[in-house]
Order: structure tokens, then C-alpha cells, then sequence
């Protein structure tokens, strides 16, 4: 079991794919991204996730092949190191150490042993570009202190910096440096940088260079390419204006030849310069967000995209995209808390403007976008947009609620709520009812009843116009088409006050809703007020029955920082203290509350029961921004500590999303252990696509396949025990100049691999006798079947040594012997 | 400076046409350019760009092709069939030549110079000789059943227009074979000469691209589109390492609106005209030296020569149109305001004359008497004067005929102060002075060149007691007369730059001339020598802003009350020098703004310099004096210009 460590708050996925360019391998077949502390290696052609490169200890900023060795990638980090890895088995090779902060990292074929780092030297935002010589050692880590510097004063961005051939450009500001290798001088070109209307945009944003031609391309803020040709000359430059963008250009790419330009910008469309001529471009539009890279693979047969909602598009030569790999979307601003979408166990939450995102933890991927809005997004500065605010999941998942509403002027509220359906057919949700203007003002809280045995769907939802609905499921059924519906049921309130919150008791017998500062408890059957707390600490900002055994408390965390937890039988406050709680969240699995609470320092977590006065586990400081938002998501596997500050761990897992959207949790694994056990399984197959389809499908098949072969002449047996042979293994580990000469040893080995064809149907029909006994046994453990299976034929194997010697009588006899039927064992 | 009420005139509706040739010449460093009314202009590119000569359009003689040949002739040709070569010196028409082929569309001028080649309407290209002092007829390549491309093979440079659909408008051949070809569907073409094939292709416009030029080195290009964007192609090294070069298509430049007819490649600019009757030249910048004026962009619309005269008297104005003339009244008004206030006119401004010139040439020149009661005009073949009687509000007008043989034609014509006196630079180079009688003439005296030169008289100035008379040539000094003896005074020392405006000032009879450098000479006629002022400045030199200005000042005059001053103009200010105060150095600001009145005297002195310009009016066509407090402006607003010519082209705007 797991060694028991302190609980660190981990990084847990969500990281910016697009925070670097993409990397393509040599022959196109992988990706790699960056992708917080992590290199992912992904299938370019079905988008899984091959590898995670572990081993950086902060951001990792720069990625680049090895020049030298395709099949070894280089990457930089911020904890200034640059490591050498063999992605096609995940391994860690080297180790450079360079001491920097390290930005950015390049590599160039011509240079032989040095790569190019940006690196941080003195003030603050002074950058230089420096060579830094990878000394040849076969140790695994490596001191790299010998760095010259190539170019001073420098953007910091990857993007404006580009080599050529023999010549290196960056950009900055207004100006454009190039370096030449060759003649080891620099040269400077500067566009206009007036204040007046039309070079006030004249800025370079990034660089690019023609992998043939001595050409450099820059884009700018305007939108406008120059590609720029004679830069030798510092007199007789020339450049050539494109312009289509009409924002500022983010990235440019050459493709491998250099016939064809590639620009992106925040239009998401990805522009196609054919013979970088004007007229001759085409595009790849409604790519869905700002493009932020683009980079081209060696081979020349894909391009790819990073967009700013943390995605990264694979697009082959013709333009057209092959795949996305879709990570957590961050740009918007998160409304609806975090979920858990109980039929997936993803991670639910606002995603692209207008959409909700599932996103799966465990495989740090987005599973789908759920379009809640349904229009066309503009994307204009200044444009007031719908927004989603609140979603909620009811039904064991069977049912979806949203609201969204839209807000022009005070006065002006646009609001709607929609009810989704899950269909089991199409494996998604539909929409069910919407509701326009469900209140006259904003909705402040949303939840379903989730009670097992309630028989009507019922979801209930408080608004600022002091009213809190029920809305109920009922028949809709026409004489065209059955269906159901949702309608308003009850409409309740208490003295004109706001309902902030709203909260059904474990079994749904009980809803609570709190008006401002009062808690009021109403009874689910009939809708008649059964009590009310007020305890005039100031508005209820958090409500929360508690479950389990403890389901006859009722916690409410106020906005004067009090946290309050009354008893719902005896209708008195069992216990109160200050805490200034910004995000309460009960876990579904346990009695446990976890609380978040922020202070000037920080935030610290406290996680406690609602039945005992001592919490059960506080951990102070776990992020110094604001937490913003918390979820307990159910473990699939549930762990066992033992020790009595990690037990709430046990069955949930802590996730929360702070401010600046990092998603945390908390986790006692050291680093290394935290591989995913599935990427380590996929290392298996090498020869086929390695996806978690085709390994459940192939094992599937497997099983199928044996359980035929068991039947007739089985292959399965065979073909596994080769590596087993010793003759073989002793061939193959002998070294070559000890070996005796191929001829004498020829008619041994096929010998060996040989089987005597008596032995064989002896097998045969041992075989058969074995699987018949079996065939109940088999049915019920599948899952050890297969190690079963290649256990049993090495005890024939075995066995076959041992028959050998046997003679033809005693041979019969035991055929005999092996004829009784033995299934009388079974029903013992 | 004082306070002045200035007519505000923008009645004057002159449009100029549309350039339809330009040609470069590197020898002279001159352009040529050819109007669609057929008027050809000569600009010196060395003397600050300044219209040196032009020579009159003609209705029937459109220009369709313009070269330069054997150095520095200049040869048109046009839509009446006929070559012509100017005469640069005496600026006229050499001789005119037909050509038996029906229109010329095209003409080109063989590589050493020796042979002209001409595209006719019926297909011919007809080869003709140049001999000293004509053209000669050589042979005829007859209409080719093969392919453009190698018709172009065999006349080398064949500038041709083939029908079909997509019109070739230009094609130029380059000495490695590459032969380019500009066309109407907006593409620009390489082709190899050798094998016939297409090498590259650029689609550079959505409409025709209809005009190219090549540079003397063959290392760049420039082509003009009918959208107004010209575009510049260099060839380029692929990489600094190997000799391999492209073309590629480099800077675009937006100066025009209309049609781009003409392009010409000088060694250190581009230089592009069309339907929108700007000439730009676009200086390249990394062929330029030191960064002085000559680095600046010059767009080039109205000519350097003056077409209003006015009538100080009886407040008139006449405009000189290219087939007319108009005679204005200017309006009055009884109101008073404050500076800078727009005053109300109780009278408005009258049109009383439209006086239409007879014959198809256009009117190169005009003249209305200081009193009003006088107008001449002149074409290139005839020479009119005409009386006004003004009764009352009615006007009468009345040729005076018999005009003497030797009127025939003039480059310059002014009427002396009071009147009397007519003064005429005919086109031989001779002087010819008239007497002005009511409703009769009287000649009184030529003067005749210096013998030697032909070069004609195109200034003339004359003091306003009308005893002394300034001429100027093109490149000679000025020459003073005295109109009361009748012989040359005195020559003031030549200048390498031209003169752009001559006028003597009154009581001291000193003679201002301004040359196209923005240099602006004083001497004095009397003592035949620069004055003292003049020396001053010199010695300190001009500011600097002053010599960047790029309009030539084409209007000298002088206040009647304040001998100190200096009234002049350019396109886009005017100035009052005022010779008793300081000259500017250059860490002074030329271009002051009026100190606010509440600043001390002391600071306003000392700050105060010798010229007080004003940028009020522009583009300024004409300014001077009525009287001591009035002035008369007229502006010609560009707007109006484009207002006028056809729509342009229609281009989507991205936003709108």
C-alpha cells in the first residue's frame, strides 16, 4: 500500500496546452504539447495521450526534437534545466543543468552540440537569447554552465524568435534584429513607431524564417506580414506587405518547403499563403477560438493549431482538421461552481462561451462541450453576452438544469432556464423544457431533489425576487407524441426577503432556503414552512444539510464569517464559530464537510463532521489566491489510509479551482507514483495505434480467442512460449563471436521448437479434457483467465518434458486416467 | 504683418486632365509628361521638380506614346497618326510626321537610340531611322500570324495591345530573355523568351494592371493598376549564399485614386501618373543617399505657372481654363469683424465674361490689365487682344484685330501698371513691347535675343513706374531692359536652378526673383547689384524647413505702404518677409503660430523673425494685393478636383 506522506496540494491536470508551440516527431505520427510541469505525447491520428514526460519540477516552456536524434525530444523548464528523453518509451535520458530560469529553447541542425535557451539576466524584463554547450558525459546529469550570448534584449516570447539559415531574427517592439552566425554581426530594421493612426500599430508580434530562402517573416499587431528579403544589405532591404488579419497577427509558420505561409490570429482562422503572394491564400475557418501557435511537422503532412480555450487542432496539408486535443477550457469565467456529472465522473463546468464542458480528471482530457446557449458567439470587445450562471444535475445524472441569463441595462434581464434530458441512445443530453424569465430577477441558487425514493423529478430554484420555486416533472403527452415536461409546482417565499440559497436534506424529505439572513425549512410533501433559524450573523452565503449520520444538522456559513450548524430535531443552533467560509461542499460518500476559508495569508481548508466540534483535518495555506470554487469528486477505486487525518481522503478526492483557474487537489503520492497505470500499460503494444479502445477491444478478443482455440489446435499456446524457450533465449543472448558456427547448430534449434507428433495429440487430448473440467469454472472468473491460461500451458509444457520418457502402455494409462470424469471435484 | 480682409475665392473650377505617358530621362535627368488634352510638361527632377516647359495640348492630337531618344529629343506620339518632336529650346513643335498607319498606340525607342518603332492601328509596327534633324522611315514588320510572344522576340521591345480578351497593356523585355507582361485581368507575367513559357505569374489586382517600368540596371520594376496601387517588384537574391534570383513583388503604394496610365522608373524613384491628375514620385528610400528633401514623396497637381491674373482696380479676376477664359467680379462686403471671423457678402461675386478661345488649341497663356480694360490671350498660332467697356453694369467687348505678323504666338504676356503698355515674350525668344491706345495699338519696340540663344522668355516682370522690364528664360539669367531707352540694362548673374517668379518692387526698383531651391535673390536694378539684405541672407543661408518646402513659389508682390515687406506664395503657404526684422537660424521655429496677444512685447520681439508664413489656404493658386488692406486668395480644394473626375473603381473596405 501507498506510504502514508503529508498531504501536498498538487496541480492536477488543466494545465495550458497551448502555452508553447507544438512539437511534431519526425514521422508525424506524435505530438507533443507542454503541458504544465508535464510533456504529453499524443497520437496525431486518434489524439490519445501516448506518454506523459515527467521529471521537470516547474512550468515546462520550451520543447524542441533533438536535431541529432529524432527520436529524442529536448525540453526546458523553468527550474532551469533541460532534459533529453526518449519519448517513444517515456524515458528520461539526461539531464542538463544550466542554472537559469529558462524561457524558451531552440535547437538548430547545423549547430553541434549547443542549443539556444532564452534566459532572465538581472532586471526584470531584460531577456537574452545564449548558446548553451551540452557537454558529451554519460552521466545522467549534467552540468551545462558554458553560455555565450547571441542576442541582447529580447522578447521573452518563443514567438519572436526564429532561425534561419545561418541567421537568427527576433523582433521586438518595433524593431527586427537579425543575427548573422556566419559573419557573427547584427543587424537592425525598424518600422515606424509614431504615435499617429496609421504606424501606431506597427508593433511585431512574432517571426518566422524560410527554411530555403533568406526571407524572414514577421507579423503585427495591425495584421499585416511583411516578409522581408536582402536583410544582408542594411541599406537595400526590401519587404512585402500582407494583409488580411485584421488583428494582430499571433503566429506564423513556414511550411517544411517554404512555398506556403501560415498566419493565425484571433479571427480562428488559419490562413494559407500560397508563394506568400496577396491573392493567392487560402483559409481554414471557424477553427472556434484565438489562434495562439501554429507549428508544422518535419514531414510536411500536418500542421497544428493551439487556440486559446486550451486546445490544439491537427490539420493536414489539405486544410482540413483531423483532430483536436481539447484540455481544460479556461478563458471564461466560471459561473456554475464545479460539478460531477454523475454518470461520467467528469468534472462539469463552463467551458467556451455559452457551453459547458465535461471534463475527465483522470485522463486530464475534456470528454465534450454541451451547448447550453445555442447562438452564434461574437467575439467582439464590448458585446454584452448571455452568459451560463448556474447548472445543476439531477436524477443520478438523468436530468440537467441551467439557467442563463443576460443583463444590458439594470433594468433589462434577459433570463432563461433550461431543462436537458439525458438520452440513453444518443448518449448525450436534449433539450427537454425552456422556461423564459422562470423569475423576475437574477436566479441565486438551483438543486434537485436527489432523494432515492422521491417518484417525481423536483427541482427547486431561488431568485433575488424573494420567491424560490418547485418545479416538477409531469406528462406533456399530445395526441402526436408522449413526453414529459417540466411546470412550476409551488411558489413559496418569507416577508419579501431575497432567497439565497436552497438545499434538500439527504432524503428529500426536507428543503431548506434561506431569505438573506433566515433559514427557513420547508417540508417537501406539502410545501408548508416547518420552522425557522435566524441567527443575525449577517446573510447566508452557504447552505448545506449534512448526510449520512449526521443528516439531522443543517450548516450555514454566513457573510460575517460565522458558521453555524443547527439540529434539526431539537430546531436549536448545536454549535457555531467563526469562519470566514468561502466555498462549503459536503461529500457525497462520507459525513465529512469540507470547508474553505480565506484570510489575508491565504485560504486554509478545514475538513470536519457536522456531529463533532473538532474538525478532522485542517491544512493551512493551500493556496495563496482566493479558492474560488471545491468539489468532492468519488474516488472509482477507494483508497485505505489508515491514519486518522487522511480517512476523509478515503472515499473522495478534494478538488478546487482558484482564482487565476488552476485546478488542485490534494494527494500523498510523491511524483513519481502518480503515473497513470493506463500509460503504462499502453507501452505494451508498440506495433499497433495504442489506444484504451483497441486495448480493451484486443483483450476482449483475446478471451474470445482462446476460448475457440481451447477447442481445436490452439495458437495462442504456442505463439507466447517462443520467448520461453531457452534454446532461443540462450541463441539470442549468447554474443555472436562465441557462438559455434550456424550449421552445427541449425538441426538443435529447429529441434527444439520441434514438438513429436505423439506428444502432441497427447496434448491434445489432455486438452480437452482439461477445458471441459474447466469450462464452469471459466465462466465466472474471466479476468484471471488470461494469466490462468499461459500459467496452465507452462505446466505442460513441463509435463511434455516428463511424457517423453514415459513408454506407449504406460501412456494409455494414463489417457485413461485422464478420461474419468473429475467434475465431481467441482461439486465439492 | 498686419491685418488683412482676403477674398476667399474657390470659384475658379479648374480641372486638370489626366496624365497619360510619362517618359524618363536619365541623361538630363528630366520627365516628360504627356495630359490627355495633349499638353506635354517637362519637369526638371534636379531642380527641386519644378515644370520647366510645357508645350499646349491640341483637341485633335491626343498623345498616346511619349519617348526620348538620341539623348535628349523628345518624340509623342498619337491617335492622329502623326510623330512629333518638340523643340526644347524654342518650345515649340519641331515637325510632325504621319506615320500611314492609322492611330499609333504604341511607340518605342531602340536601346542605343538610333531607332524608333511604332504600333499602328492597323496592326503594322513601322521602324523609323533617326537621323539629326528628322525621322526617316526604314521598314514595316507587317501584322504576324504567330504567337505575341514571339512578335515580341522579333521587335525587341514592342510595347503592344493585342484583342483579345485579357488585353496586354505592357510587356517589357529584359536583356537575360525575361519578358513581362502586364495585363488586364490584373496579372503580371515572366516569361522566358527563349522557350515561350510562362516562368512566373502574380495576380496583383482585381482589375487591369495597365502600365510598367523598368530601371536602367533591370533589377527592378514598377506597374500601375487601374485600382491606383502601384506596385513595386525587385529581384532579390534567394539566398546571400548562391547567385539564384527572383522577382518578387515588394512595396505597394496607395497615391492615387483613379487609374494608374503611366509609370517611369528614374534610378532613385518611381514616378506614376493617371486619371487623377497627380504625377507622384516616390523616392526609394535605400537608394537615396543623405535623407533631404529629395527623400520626400512629392505628388505634383497643379502647374507651376500662373493662370489667374487679376485686375486690382476694378477687382477682377480672370481664369485660364484650356479652351477659355473667365472673368469674375469679386464679391464686397459692408461688415467688420474680428481676426479670423468670416465676414457676410452684401454683394456676391459675378461672372461676367466666358470667352471662348477659337480653334482646337488650348491657351497657353493670359493677361487682364491692371485697369480691367484689357485681355490678351495667345495660343500656339494666334494671338488675341481684347477691350472691355464697362458701362454701368453692362460689359461690351471688342476684338481688336489686325494684329502685326509677328504676334503670333506668346509664352508670356503683361500689361504695364497704368495700362499703357503691353508686353509680349513671343516663342523665337524676342520682346516685344506694344503701345495701348483706347481701342487701337501701336508697336513700339522688340527686343531680340542675345545673340546665340534661342531660348525663349517665359517670366516677365515689370516695375511699376514702368521704366525697367525683368525676363527670364528657362535656364539663362534674368535679363533687365529699359523700357525708356529701349536696350538691355543689365543681366542679373545665372543660377543653376530656374526661376520660378520675377517681380520688382516699387520706389526701389529692386528685383526680387525666386528660384525652384526656394532661393530668393533682391537685387537692386539701379546699382546693378544684389542688395544688401540679399548678401545677408545669403551669407546666414535660408532655414532649413524653408528649403524642404517642395511647391515652388510661383507669386512675388509687394505692399504699396510697407517697403520692408515681401509678399509670396506657394502651394500650401504664403509668406510675408519682412526684411527689417532678424533672420530665422535653424534652432528657430519657422513656422511660428500667432503669439498670443497677452505675451509680453519682449518676448514677442524676440521670437518674432523675418517671415511670417500663413497655411491657411491651400492649395493656393494665386494671392496678392488689392489694396493695402485687401487681399485676394483663390484656393482650389482637391476635393473639388476628385469630386469632378469619374468614380474610381469601386474596392471593398474592410469595416465599412
Amino acid at each position: 500500500m501507498v506510504a502514508e506522506e503529508s498531504v501536498r496540494v498538487v496541480r492536477c491536470g488543466g494545465s495550458e496546452l497551448n502555452f508553447r508551440r507544438a512539437v511534431f516527431s519526425a514521422d508525424s505520427k506524435y505530438i507533443f504539447c507542454v503541458s504544465g510541469d508535464f510533456v504529453k505525447v499524443h497520437s496525431t491520428a486518434t489524439e490519445e495521450c501516448v506518454h506523459i514526460l515527467q521529471g521537470h519540477r516547474n512550468l515546462v516552456t520550451g520543447i524542441q526534437l533533438n536535431p541529432h536524434n529524432h527520436l529524442q525530444l529536448y525540453s526546458c523548464s523553468f527550474d532551469g534545466t533541460i532534459k533529453l528523453w526518449d519519448y517513444v518509451d517515456g524515458i528520461l535520458i539526461k539531464t542538463f543543468v544550466v542554472g537559469h530560469k529558462l524561457h524558451a529553447l531552440f535547437t538548430v541542425t547545423c549547430a553541434e552540440d549547443s542549443v539556444f535557451v532564452i534566459i532572465n539576466k538581472g532586471k526584470q524584463d531584460i531577456f537574452q537569447l545564449v548558446s548553451v554547450k551540452l557537454p558529451k558525459s554519460s552521466s545522467q546529469e549534467i552540468e551545462a554552465k558554458e553560455l555565450s550570448c547571441v542576442l541582447d534584449y529580447i522578447n521573452q516570447s518563443p514567438k519572436c524568435i526564429a532561425f534561419g539559415n545561418e541567421v537568427c531574427a527576433a523582433v521586438r517592439d518595433f524593431y527586427l534584429s537579425v543575427y548573422f552566425f556566419k559573419k557573427k554581426t547584427t543587424s537592425r530594421f525598424t518600422l515606424s513607431s509614431s504615435r499617429n493612426k496609421k504606424h501606431a500599430k506597427n508593433n511585431f508580434t512574432c517571426v518566422a524564417c524560410h527554411p530555403k530562402e533568406d526571407c524572414i517573416a514577421t507579423g503585427h499587431k495591425d495584421g499585416k506580414i511583411r516578409l522581408w528579403r536582402n536583410f544582408d544589405d542594411d541599406k537595400k532591404y526590401t519587404y512585402t506587405c500582407l494583409h488580411w488579419h485584421h488583428d494582430m497577427v499571433m503566429d506564423l509558420a513556414f511550411s517544411v518547403t517554404g512555398t506556403s505561409l501560415l498566419s493565425g490570429g484571433r479571427e480562428s482562422v488559419l490562413v494559407e499563403w500560397r508563394d506568400a503572394t496577396e491573392k493567392n491564400k487560402e483559409f481554414l475557418p471557424r477553427l472556434g477560438a484565438t489562434i495562439e501557435h501554429i507549428s508544422v511537422s518535419p514531414a510536411g503532412d500536418l500542421f497544428c493549431t493551439s487556440h486559446s480555450d486550451n486546445k490544439i487542432i491537427v490539420i493536414h496539408r489539405n486544410l482540413e482538421a483531423s483532430a483536436v486535443i481539447q484540455g481544460l477550457v479556461k478563458d471564461s469565467n466560471i459561473f456554475t461552481g464545479l460539478m460531477v456529472d454523475p454518470r461520467t465522473k467528469a468534472l462539469v463546468l463552463n467551458g467556451k462561451p455559452g457551453h459547458l464542458q465535461f471534463y475527465s480528471l483522470q485522463h486530464d482530457k475534456q470528454l465534450y462541450n454541451l451547448d447550453i446557449i445555442q447562438q452564434e458567439y461574437i467575439n467582439d470587445y464590448g458585446l454584452i453576452q448571455i452568459e451560463l450562471t448556474k447548472a445543476a444535475f439531477g436524477c443520478y445524472g438523468n436530468w440537467l438544469a441551467t439557467v442563463e441569463q443576460r443583463q444590458e441595462k439594470e433594468t433589462e434581464l434577459e433570463l432563461q432556464m433550461k431543462l436537458w434530458m439525458y438520452n440513453k441512445k444518443t448518449q448525450g443530453f436534449v433539450l427537454n423544457t425552456k422556461v423564459n424569465m422562470p423569475h423576475e430577477d437574477h436566479i441565486t441558487a438551483l438543486c434537485f431533489c436527489n432523494a432515492e425514493k422521491s417518484e417525481t423529478p423536483t427541482l427547486v430554484t431561488a431568485s433575488k425576487d424573494g420567491h424560490f420555486k418547485v418545479w416538477i416533472l409531469t406528462d406533456d403527452s399530445d395526441i402526436y407524441k408522449k413526453a414529459v415536461a417540466w411546470t412550476c409546482d409551488f411558489v413559496g417565499s418569507y416577508h419579501k426577503y431575497q432567497a439565497t440559497n436552497c438545499c434538500f436534506s439527504e432524503d428529500g424529505s426536507l428543503l431548506a432556503v434561506s431569505f438573506e439572513e433566515i433559514v427557513t425549512i420547508w417540508d417537501s410533501e406539502t410545501w408548508e414552512l416547518k420552522c425557522t433559524f435566524c441567527q443575525r450573523a449577517g446573510k447566508i452565503r452557504h447552505l448545506c444539510f449534512g448526510r449520512l449520520t449526521c443528516s439531522k444538522y443543517l450548516l450555514g456559513a454566513t457573510e460575517n464569517g460565522i458558521l453555524c450548524c443547527w439540529n434539526l430535531l431539537s430546531c436549536a443552533l448545536e454549535w457555531s464559530t467563526k469562519l470566514n467560509v468561502r466555498v462549503m461542499e459536503p461529500d457525497p460518500n462520507s459525513e465529512n464537510i469540507a470547508a474553505v476559508s480565506q484570510s489575508s495569508v491565504g485560504s486554509d481548508l478545514f475538513v470536519f463532521k457536522p456531529s463533532e466540534p473538532r474538525p478532522l483535518y485542517i491544512q493551512k495555506n493551500i493556496s495563496r489566491e482566493e479558492v474560488q470554487w471545491g468539489v468532492f469528486v468519488p474516488r472509482d477505486v477507494p483508497e485505505s489510509f489508515t491514519s486518522e487525518a487522511y480517512q476523509w481522503l478515503n472515499r473522495s478526492q478534494f478538488y478546487f479551482l482558484t482564482k487565476s483557474q488552476s485546478l488542485l487537489t490534494f494527494s500523498t503520492k510523491s511524483p513519481e507514483e502518480k503515473l497513470t497505470p493506463t500509460s503504462k500499460q499502453l507501452l505494451a503494444e508498440e506495433s499497433l495505434p495504442t489506444t484504451p479502445f483497441y486495448f480493451i477491444l484486443g483483450k476482449h478478443r483475446e478471451k474470445q480467442d482462446e476460448k475457440i482455440n481451447k477447442a481445436f489446435e490452439s495458437e495462442l499456446v504456442q505463439l507466447p512460449l517462443t520467448e520461453n524457450i531457452p534454446a532461443i533465449s540462450e541463441l539470442l543472448h549468447t554474443p555472436a563471436h562465441v557462438l559455434p558456427s550456424a550449421s552445427l547448430l541449425c538441426s538443435k534449434f529447429v529441434n527444439s521448437l520441434l514438438l513429436s507428433k505423439e506428444t502432441k495429440s497427447d496434448e491434445e487430448t489432455l486438452e480437452d479434457t482439461d477445458t471441459e473440467e474447466e469450462k464452469e469454472s471459466d465462466d465466472s472468473d474471466e479476468e484471471n483467465d488470461f494469466t490462468e491460461k499461459i500459467l496452465d500451458t507452462n505446466n505442460t509444457d513441463l509435463g511434455e518434458d516428463l511424457l517423453y520418457q514415459l513408454s506407449k502402455s504406460e501412456e494409455k494409462e494414463l489417457r485413461k486416467f485422464r478420461k474419468v470424469d473429475y467434475s465431481w471435484i467441482t461439486a465439492l | 504683418m498686419g491685418e488683412f480682409k482676403v477674398h476667399r475665392v474657390r470659384f475658379f473650377n479648374y480641372v486638370p486632365s489626366g496624365i497619360r505617358c510619362v517618359a524618363y530621362n536619365n541623361q538630363s535627368n528630366r520627365l516628360a509628361v504627356s495630359r490627355t488634352d495633349g499638353t506635354v510638361e517637362i519637369y526638371n527632377l534636379s531642380a527641386n521638380y519644378f515644370q520647366e516647359k510645357f508645350f499646349p495640348g491640341h483637341e485633335s492630337r491626343g498623345t498616346e506614346a511619349l519617348c526620348w531618344a538620341k539623348g535628349q529629343r523628345l518624340f509623342s506620339a498619337g491617335l492622329n497618326g502623326e510623330i512629333i518632336e518638340y523643340d526644347l529650346q524654342a518650345l515649340n513643335i519641331k515637325y510632325a510626321i504621319d506615320a500611314f498607319g492609322g492611330p499609333i498606340w504604341s511607340m518605342a525607342v531602340s536601346p542605343c537610340g538610333s531607332q524608333l518603332l511604332v504600333g499602328c492601328e492597323d496592326g503594322s509596327v513601322k521602324l523609323l531611322q533617326i537621323t539629326p534633324d528628322k525621322i526617316q522611315f526604314e521598314r514595316n514588320f507587317d501584322r504576324q500570324k504567330r504567337s505575341a510572344v514571339h512578335k515580341m522576340l522579333v521587335d525587341r521591345q514592342y510595347m503592344g495591345v493585342s484583342k483579345r480578351k485579357c488585353i496586354i497593356w505592357g510587356v517589357a523585355f529584359l536583356s537575360d530573355g525575361t519578358v513581362i507582361s502586364v495585363d488586364s485581368a490584373g496579372k503580371v507575367q515572366f516569361w522566358d523568351s527563349a522557350t515561350g513559357t510562362l516562368v512566373k505569374n502574380h495576380l496583383i489586382a482585381n482589375a487591369d494592371v495597365q502600365s510598367i517600368a523598368v530601371s536602367d540596371q533591370e533589377d527592378s520594376f514598377v506597374v500601375g493598376t487601374a485600382e491606383g496601387t502601384v506596385f513595386h517588384f525587385q529581384l532579390v537574391s534567394v539566398t546571400s549564399s548562391s547567385s539564384e534570383k527572383q522577382w518578387v513583388r515588394t512595396k505597394p503604394f496607395q497615391h492615387h485614386t483613379h487609374d494608374v496610365r503611366a509609370v517611369a522608373h528614374s534610378p532613385t524613384a518611381l514616378i506614376s501618373g493617371g486619371t487623377d491628375t497627380h504625377l507622384v514620385i516616390r523616392p526609394l528610400m535605400e537608394k537615396v543617399e543623405v535623407k533631404n528633401y529629395d527623400a520626400a514623396l512629392r505628388k505634383i497637381t497643379f502647374p507651376h505657372r500662373r493662370l489667374i491674373s487679376c485686375s486690382k482696380k476694378r477687382h477682377l479676376l480672370l481664369f485660364q481654363f484650356a479652351h477659355h477664359l473667365e472673368l469674375w467680379r469679386l464679391g464686397s462686403t459692408v461688415a467688420t469683424g474680428k481676426n479670423g471671423d468670416t465676414l457676410p457678402l452684401s454683394k456676391d461675386a459675378d461672372h461676367l465674361l466666358h470667352l471662348k478661345a477659337k480653334g482646337p488649341e488650348n491657351i497657353i497663356c493670359s493677361c487682364i490689365s491692371p485697369c480691367g480694360s484689357w485681355i490678351a490671350y495667345s495660343t500656339t498660332s494666334r494671338f488675341f487682344l481684347y477691350r472691355l467697356n464697362y458701362e454701368r453694369d453692362n460689359l461690351s467687348l471688342q476684338r481688336v484685330s489686325k494684329m502685326p505678323a509677328f504676334l503670333r504666338s506668346a509664352l508670356q504676356i503683361l500689361f504695364s501698371e497704368d495700362s499703357t503698355k503691353l508686353f509680349v515674350a513671343s516663342n523665337q525668344g524676342s520682346l516685344h513691347i506694344i503701345r495701348l491706345l483706347e481701342g487701337s495699338f501701336k508697336h513700339l519696340h522688340t527686343f531680340q535675343p542675345q545673340s546665340g540663344t534661342v531660348e525663349s522668355m517665359c517670366l516677365l516682370a515689370v516695375s511699376p513706374d514702368g521704366n525697367w522690364l525683368a525676363a527670364s528664360g528657362t535656364s539663362a539669367g534674368v535679363h533687365v531692359y529699359n523700357v525708356k531707352h529701349l536696350k538691355l540694362h543689365c543681366t542679373v548673374p545665372a543660377y543653376n536652378f530656374p526661376v520660378t517668379a520675377l517681380a520688382i518692387a516699387p520706389s526701389t526698383n529692386n528685383l526680387v526673383i525666386a528660384h525652384s531651391d526656394q532661393q530668393v535673390f533682391e537685387y537692386s536694378i539701379p546699382e546693378k547689384k544684389y542688395t544688401e539684405w540679399s548678401r545677408t541672407i545669403q551669407k546666414q543661408g535660408f532655414h532649413y524647413l524653408w528649403l524642404q518646402r517642395d511647391t515652388p513659389i510661383t507669386h512675388i508682390s509687394f505692399h504699396p505702404k510697407r517697403p520692408m515687406h515681401i509678399l509670396l506664395h506657394d502651394a500650401y503657404m504664403f509668406c510675408i518677409i519682412d526684411k527689417s526684422l532678424p533672420l530665422p537660424n535653424d534652432k528657430t521655429l519657422l513656422y511660428n503660430p500667432l503669439p498670443p496677444t497677452n505675451e509680453s512685447d519682449v518676448i514677442r520681439r524676440r521670437t518674432a523673425h523675418a517671415f511670417k508664413i500663413s497655411k491657411i489656404y491651400k492649395p493656393l493658386l494665386f494671392m496678392d494685393l488689392l489694396d493695402e488692406r485687401t487681399l485676394v486668395a483663390v484656393e482650389r480644394p482637391l476635393d473639388d478636383i476628385i469630386a469632378q473626375l469619374p468614380p474610381p473603381i469601386k474596392k471593398k473596405k474592410f469595416g465599412t
